[in-house]
């Protein structure tokens, strides 16, 4: 796959002079920005999905009974897409380089929820192009700071390493296949819809992630051309591994036959407790390194209360200590984040990329 | 900042591959083609187990473990994806990188679509040309994982250096050309055979071996070198001193050349500087390929160090010269009887009570050997033959003990005592009389009460002798239902005494589901002989009871509480959809073999020189708690002493059965018009054609898988191998009922009379195998001569074993027809009762025990299967077409069920 070319290399060029100049500033959160506007059921269903039914879909939504909408905030993209662009903006203004494309559960695992895989595609697409447009729209302002678009695939909710069954280990609910077919489908979307870069992230089980970069294989070779991959895992609590049992370092060994762009960690953990892990990748990856964690560890009532300054003062010791080359927020992130990171690493120079050598024989 | 390039893997933990790791140990024993024991396992499903194998070899120091399903009568992708599925789930053996072991590439697949770390694909190569060979690499990168690159291309496997070498280069070339596959996760396996056969062109293999090792790290110093070292000396079979000295010698070599990972046993590796001096030079030589006559040179000194190693071999009778004590505690760890009279003597008139003698210097050797074979380091055999010694030293004390008795009135005191027998229905015993054995070393009173015992007479004998524990054994599935039985009359009965359950169909999941409900004191499932006594003593002894009851029966109601949740993932189909699922014979271009001899043939007297050749060792071993596969297993560097010993033991008896005619081998086959009608198959004009011409038609019945499938793969009954009634062929549907035991009891007394339970076990095991060598011989001579549809067939004995002929002969009772019942049918038609002597019991097993009956099936798209799990709605069918109630179906089918009947 590393000897296809490259489906936008004049892109990946900007990029990687970008990448050698400068920490890449990551948006941030899209949850928080969204609950700002309190949308409600009528919200969420817009105009499409007024009569609780899709309208531009032949065969409707046919199941019996009614199935809430709200909450699923990939929707928004099709049905309040001047809000998803509203959130780009907001990033873009408080200097965000890297636009993550609002498509986090957009696969036909997650939105089998609501009963809506058939907008597992469009959603991917349609994701990318706001996106797209967003980032566009910036860079013709500052042409000297071009934008890119982060096409997201998010975990899917199921494991396929892990038995939902406590009582049958060897039991799964979800296989590698039906990942592979997921993930192929959500990755044509973004692809189609001008996505720079493909990101699979929030990655709590890897072989979740395997099974994406095995989609992503196949479809580039099938396409003649690829994108840059990006890969972020997560630590899901002090003890450093993921939730399907990984060390960082294992981690990296599992998904670097990729040959990613990046690889870095999100979400699950505040910057500080972060910090040892991403150090450990740093140590080892052959590649950049990214990070975009939550805003702290959340709080009684599930909310996050890092400040920006609190955020950008641990952060600014990471890029100091030269371990980054993107980073942004995840989970209670906002523009004040993103915009307090950005200035706190602006004099900090990107991690270098390690050069591989062999043993001495 | 600089990061070196080295091959890094990974589990749950990374493993990365420098220079200072040396040689990296790959684990083997969790493959079915090298493990006997890890077969049966996976064979029968006992995963927890088979998972509990995986976990001792990290335990061990296994550095990567190789986990391989390939075997013909396992599904090797469903296998392989549970197995690996399960120990996922296992942190202690999740952390370390798997390599995905297969012939076949599905399988491979399947594996690596499990697996979250990088692991390792063994192996691919050019065989089938550059094509596969990149397209398989091409998945195996997209999959995230090393490879071992065989040298192996469109000839063959390569023998020379220069083959090796521009086979393995051709590879790299392609490989890092062509996918740009990273040059550090490309591991070679250069090929090692065997050295020092007598043959000139083998004189150079290792020399061969070395050498393109040396070439292919210089010209490719990020890649590994690998490959499976034990059989480079494999001429030399049978003397382990040798042999570990030429896998030192050459792994001195081939590491300092560059070889850094393989499969070797490295706890058991001679230290190069620990060979001695004359044997290294003389193996150096061989390894080397130093002189034209290094071989000769080599067999000249070679008996003398299997002499040194081996004590038995040369008597030495040092230990004659000690003290009484030691000389029994000498002969009973030694299994030596031929001094057993004299030195009980000696100890008798040391002694103030002949009882001393036991509860003295006897149950202290007894002792140590119990200790020994629990530490694991004495095998069954020799627990046996120690046992032989203690039966002989014990009966020879037993007329003073009985004149001491009368004059004192003062019984010795044992651990307890333990009823057993067979169940009701079953005359299967070796195991059983193997735990009696064991018990008995262990100072417990056995009552054996034989095979095919009712249960009320059980019930009777443990009343009377005031017994401490009942223990029931069986090996045929309706043994199972039968336990079930005793159980639910001992409760009735207000027993109280503990229940132990054994034997090769039972299974702690049984004994949880069907047997401990019924029966409110301790019932313990023990898995083998070796844990017999373990158990055993936690159900007398008053301290360990209480916690050893309660361990076990939290267990056996987890066990009860996941079968009543489990899960619906292998969900069965609807009947009539596995139905539609049939395997199709494809009848329209088919046309069935017309059998050159219609009708039964007899045979009386059986020539057992001729089976003797057609013997499946590997069974032989397992019985006697050997793992292992025959011949690699006289070798083992655990076993391979012990199971070399009985191995002679086995051959001696052998030629004494031949010799002296102990046993009687005698059997019948017929072949008969048949169609299937559904998953019936009918036997049309049997009439003139049985010798007692009784049989006008019969129906016989089997089962159909109701596995979900992908449509592409049959849900099988064994009638889709004959032609439907409505495709109009004349199609032959064949059976068999042999058997080597004619005979058997008589020496089977006298060897118990001599209180030698060691020859009684040996000579039925013998006379299992020669069963099953005669079935394997007769199957063979049908499709040649017989049937005749392949009479150009000609396979070796382990092409026999593998199973590479075309043609079955599935076992009622056996998974793809399980149903015992069936029996009844077949020897019918065969007469077989008249024509060999074998007799059904009313569990439909068949006596003598060493027997095999079957039908033949000769499609060439016939295969083995299992029926596995079927539904309510199948028993009724079945029942129907039985004409049985749907209980009774589901008594004799009771294992396959997928339900829990009401």
């Amino acid at each position: 796959m590393s000897t296809l070319p490259w489906l936008h290399p004049d892109r990946v060029a900007l990029l990687e002079a970008a990448l050698r100049q400068r920490i890449l500033i990551l948006d941030g959160g899209m949850g928080t920005m969204l609950q700002g506007h309190q949308l409600d059921e009528t919200g969420f269903r817009g105009e499409r999905f007024v009569d609780g039914h899709d309208g531009n879909h032949a065969h409707g939504h046919d199941h019996p009974g009614s199935c809430d909408l709200k909450g699923n905030n990939d929707l928004l993209t099709l049905t309040q897409p001047e809000i998803i662009r509203g959130v780009h903006e907001a990033y873009l203004e408080a200097g965000a380089d890297l636009i993550e494309t609002n498509t986090f559960n957009s696969t036909r695992i997650s939105q089998a929820d609501y009963h809506l895989e058939h907008l597992a595609y469009e959603l991917n697409r349609e994701g990318a192009k706001l996106a797209r447009a967003a980032c566009d729209t910036y860079t013709a302002k500052t042409p000297d700071k071009p934008r890119f678009v982060i096409g997201i695939l998010g975990p899917t909710s199921r494991t396929a390493s892990l038995s939902p069954d406590v009582n049958d280990p060897g039991f799964r609910n979800v296989t590698f296949e039906e990942l592979v077919d997921n993930y192929t489908e959500s990755a044509s979307g973004l692809i189609d819809g001008g996505a720079d870069m493909i990101m699979v992230e929030t990655i709590f089980d890897t072989l979740n992630a395997k099974a994406a970069l095995f989609a992503l294989s196949e479809l580039f070779r099938a396409r003649g051309s690829r994108l840059p991959v990006m890969i972020s895992g997560t630590i899901t609590d002090r003890s450093g591994r993921t939730l399907s049992g990984q060390t960082s370092e294992a981690f990296y060994y599992s998904i670097k036959h990729i040959r990613p762009l990046s690889v870095g960690l999100n979400c699950a953990l505040g910057a500080a407790d972060l910090r040892p892990h991403v150090q450990t990748l740093s140590n080892v990856a052959g590649c950049y390194v990214s990070t975009h964690p939550n805003a702290g560890l959340p709080n009684a009532f599930g909310e996050y209360d890092e400040t920006p300054a609190q955020m950008a003062a641990v952060i600014g010791g990471f890029a100091r200590d030269g371990l980054l080359n993107m980073v942004g927020g995840c989970c209670g992130t906002t523009p004040a984040h993103i915009k307090a990171i950005a200035e706190a690493v602006s004099q900090c120079a990107p991690r270098a990329l390690p050069s591989e050598e062999q043993e001495a024989a | 900042m600089n990061i070196t390039r080295y091959t890094r893997l990974a589990g749950l933990e990374p493993l990365v591959i420098t220079p200072d790791l040396l040689f990296v140990n790959v684990g083997e024993r969790t493959n079915v083609t090298g493990s006997a024991q890890f077969k049966k396992l996976v064979k029968e499903e006992r995963y927890e187990e088979a998972v509990d194998v995986a976990r001792q070899q990290v335990a061990n120091g296994a550095q990567i473990i190789d986990v391989n399903m390939d075997e013909g009568l396992i599904d090797s992708e469903a296998a392989m994806t549970r197995f690996l599925n399960l120990i996922a789930a296992e942190p202690d053996i999740a952390r370390v990188p798997v390599m995905v072991d297969s012939s076949k590439w599905s399988v491979i697949e399947a594996g690596l679509r499990c697996l979250q770390g990088k692991g390792v694909v063994n192996s691919i190569s050019m065989k089938e040309g550059e094509d596969v060979f990149l397209e398989h690499a091409r998945k195996v990168l997209e999959y995230g994982a090393a490879v071992v690159v065989m040298a192996f291309d469109e000839q063959g496997q390569a023998d020379t250096c220069a083959r090796k070498v521009d086979i393995c280069s051709r590879a790299y070339k392609l490989l890092t050309e062509e996918l740009d596959f990273p040059p550090e996760d490309i591991i070679f396996d250069p090929n090692i055979f065997a050295i020092a056969t007598g043959i000139e062109e083998h004189n150079n293999y290792a020399v061969d071996f070395i050498e393109a090792t040396r070439e292919l790290k210089k010209r490719f110093p990020l890649s590994h070198v690998s490959g499976g070292v034990s059989n480079v000396s494999f001429s030399f079979r049978g003397n382990n001193t040798v042999r570990e000295a030429i896998h030192s010698v050459f792994l001195y070599h081939a590491i300092k050349a560059g070889m850094d990972m393989g499969i070797v046993n490295a706890g058991a590796l001679m230290i190069y500087d620990d060979v001695p001096a004359q044997l290294r030079e003389r193996v150096e030589d061989v390894v080397l390929n130093r002189r034209a006559d290094a071989t000769e040179r080599l067999l000249e000194i070679a008996d003398q160090y299997k002499a040194r190693k081996g004590e038995t071999v040369t008597e030495n009778l040092a230990w004659r010269e000690k003290p009484v004590h030691e000389r029994l505690a000498h002969a009973l760890v030694h299994g030596i009887d031929q001094y057993v009279d004299e030195d009980t003597e000696d100890a008798r008139q040391q002694s103030s009570r002949p009882l001393d003698v036991i509860e003295g210097p006897l149950m202290a050797g007894m002792n140590v050997v119990g200790d020994l074979f629990g530490a694991g380091k004495m095998f069954l055999p020799q627990v046996v033959k120690s046992a032989r010694v203690m039966k002989k030293a014990v009966a020879y004390l037993l007329p003073y003990i009985e004149a001491e008795k009368l004059r004192t009135g003062d019984a010795g005191k044992n651990n307890g005592t333990i009823v057993m027998a067979t169940v009701k229905g079953d005359v299967h015993d070796i195991g059983k009389n193997i735990v009696g054995v064991v018990l008995r070393c262990n100072n417990f009173e056995v009552i054996d009460l034989g095979v095919m015992v009712p249960a009320q007479k059980i019930l009777d004998t443990a009343r009377e002798h005031n017994a401490d524990i009942i223990g029931l054994s069986g090996l045929i599935t309706p043994s199972l239902e039968e336990m079930s039985q005793v159980a639910r009359e001992m409760q009735r009965q207000d027993f109280q005494i503990p229940l132990l359950i054994g034997g090769a169909t039972t299974s702690r999941a049984h004994t949880a589901l069907k047997i401990e409900p019924h029966y409110k004191s301790p019932t313990v499932w023990v898995k083998d002989a070796s844990r017999a006594v373990g158990v055993a003593q936690s159900l007398i002894s008053k301290e360990l009871v209480d916690n050893f009851m309660a361990k076990i029966r939290t267990e056996y109601a987890d066990i009860r509480e996941r079968h009543k949740n489990r899960s619906t993932a292998k969900t069965l189909v609807p009947l009539q959809h596995a139905r539609n699922q049939r395997f199709q014979g494809d009848w329209t271009n088919y046309t069935p073999p017309q059998p050159q001899k219609p009708g039964l043939t007899v045979f009386d007297d059986y020539d057992l020189a001729e089976l003797r050749q057609y013997i499946d060792w590997t069974p032989f071993f397992q019985a006697w708690e050997l793992a292992g596969r025959y011949p690699a297993i006289l070798e083992d560097d655990i076993v391979g002493k012990q199971a070399t010993e009985l191995f002679a033991d086995a051959q001696a008896m052998l030629d004494k059965i031949i010799a002296e005619r102990w046993l009687t081998a005698r059997g019948v086959i017929g072949f008969w018009p048949a169609h299937s009608i559904g998953d019936d198959i009918e036997i049309t004009t049997a009439k003139n054609l049985a010798r007692s011409g009784k049989q006008t038609g019969a129906r016989l019945h089997h089962l159909r898988q109701q596995a979900e499938k992908p449509v592409e793969r049959p849900d099988f009954c064994l009638s889709d191998f004959i032609a439907p009634k409505d495709e109009n062929k004349q199609d032959w549907l064949g059976g068999f009922a042999v058997t080597a035991g004619i005979g058997i009891e008589e020496h089977v007394a006298r060897f118990e009379a001599a209180h030698d339970d060691y020859s009684a076990i040996l000579l039925k095991a013998l006379a299992d195998r020669l069963a099953e060598a005669f079935a394997e011989r007769i199957h063979e001579r049908v499709r040649r001569e017989f049937w005749g549809y392949q009479s150009e067939e000609s396979l070796d004995n382990e092409a026999l074993i593998n199973e590479k002929y075309l043609g079955i002969r599935p076992a009622p009772g056996y998974p793809a027809c399980p149903d015992h019942t069936e029996k009844t049918a077949l020897f019918e038609l065969l007469d077989a009762t008249r024509n060999t002597g074998i007799e059904l019991t009313e569990g439909f097993a068949m006596y003598p025990a060493a027997a095999v009956s079957g039908w033949y099936f000769s499609h060439p798209g016939s295969q083995y299967f299992v029926v596995g799990r079927i539904t309510r709605e199948q028993v009724d069918d079945y029942a129907k077409r039985k004409g049985w109630t749907r209980e009774e179906a589901e008594r004799w089918l009771a294992p396959n069920l997928d339900y829990d009947p009401e």
